[in-house]
């Protein structure tokens, strides 16, 4: 059977499920960001592939996928920003010690 | 060719995220995430998308890779591992349950695939569709001010009082 749309998808899913899983299950915040760049790549295999096996010579989702990738790197340095800032103040980075906003 | 490829790469995927869930050394965690981030290039090239592989390279493998290492250097906690939370089984439920969903509309939806072969290369495209009349000029800028804002942003959070 050829490799078409739905096995890019399905392994997209995949990845994306996995990534989901870290993020609600892991206690480390760079853990819990790393699983966040996960989501976003698989996300990023579905718009590449709709691109390719959809629309082929219109290029959408590809510029979708960069528009993604920039904003990817915007939040990547601002997440460990604010893991740093909050590490000086708590001496950790474990997400059951960040109740501050817990009512 | 490019099915076994695909195969292949999807097979490190898989066991490269499933790593990095699973390990509990943080930074040999981070190393399977590079991994990944190669991986998902070469996914790009076998969907004859050369400039998106390209990107990837340079900014998941160059620049994100390198946050993520420079995070975990200055948290100091690196090797008290990364245990997983109360959550665990819910988390495991619900992403299953999120994977059968997906996987079951993926397969059960008659997509309109298009038998056009794919344009290569890509770059000169992208190019014109980005900057090019009729094109995605205002999300180019907005996506600059972005940057700019999380530059200043990055700064400002991580200053020495």
């Amino acid at each position: 059977m050829a490799v078409g749309l739905e096995h890019y998808l399905i392994l997209s899913a995949v990845l994306f499920s996995i990534g989901l899983y870290g993020v609600l299950a892991k206690r480390n915040v760079v853990v819990m960001l790393m699983c966040i760049e996960i989501m976003l790549n698989a996300v990023n295999i579905t718009l590449v592939a709709f691109s390719r096996y959809v629309v082929p010579l219109l290029l959408t989702g590809q510029i979708f996928a960069i528009f993604v990738i920039v904003v990817a790197a915007a939040e990547a340095a601002v997440g460990i920003a604010i893991i740093i800032a909050i590490y000086r103040n708590r001496e950790s980075v474990d997400v059951d010690k960040f109740d501050l906003m817990k009512w | 060719m490019f099915d076994l490829v695909f195969w292949i790469l999807a097979v490190i995927a898989v066991g490269a995220a499933l790593a990095v869930v699973v390990i509990r050394d943080v930074f040999r965690a981070a190393l399977c995430l590079i991994l990944l981030f190669f991986i998902v290039a070469g996914i790009y090239i076998t969907l004859h998308a050369d400039f998106l592989a390209a990107v990837q390279i340079l900014v998941y493998v160059g620049a994100i890779s390198i946050l993520i290492i420079v995070a975990i250097m200055l948290t100091r906690d690196v090797w008290q591992g990364s245990p997983s939370g109360k959550l665990r089984i819910p988390a495991m439920v619900v992403s299953l349950l999120l994977l059968g969903t997906l996987a079951f509309s993926a397969i059960n939806t008659p997509w309109n695939v298009s038998d056009v072969p794919p344009l290569e290369p890509t770059t000169a495209a992208i190019g014109i569709n980005l900057f090019g009349e009729g094109g995605f000029i205002l999300p180019v800028e907005i996506a600059a001010v972005l940057l700019l804002a999380a530059v200043l942003g990055a700064i400002v959070l991580v200053r020495e009082k």
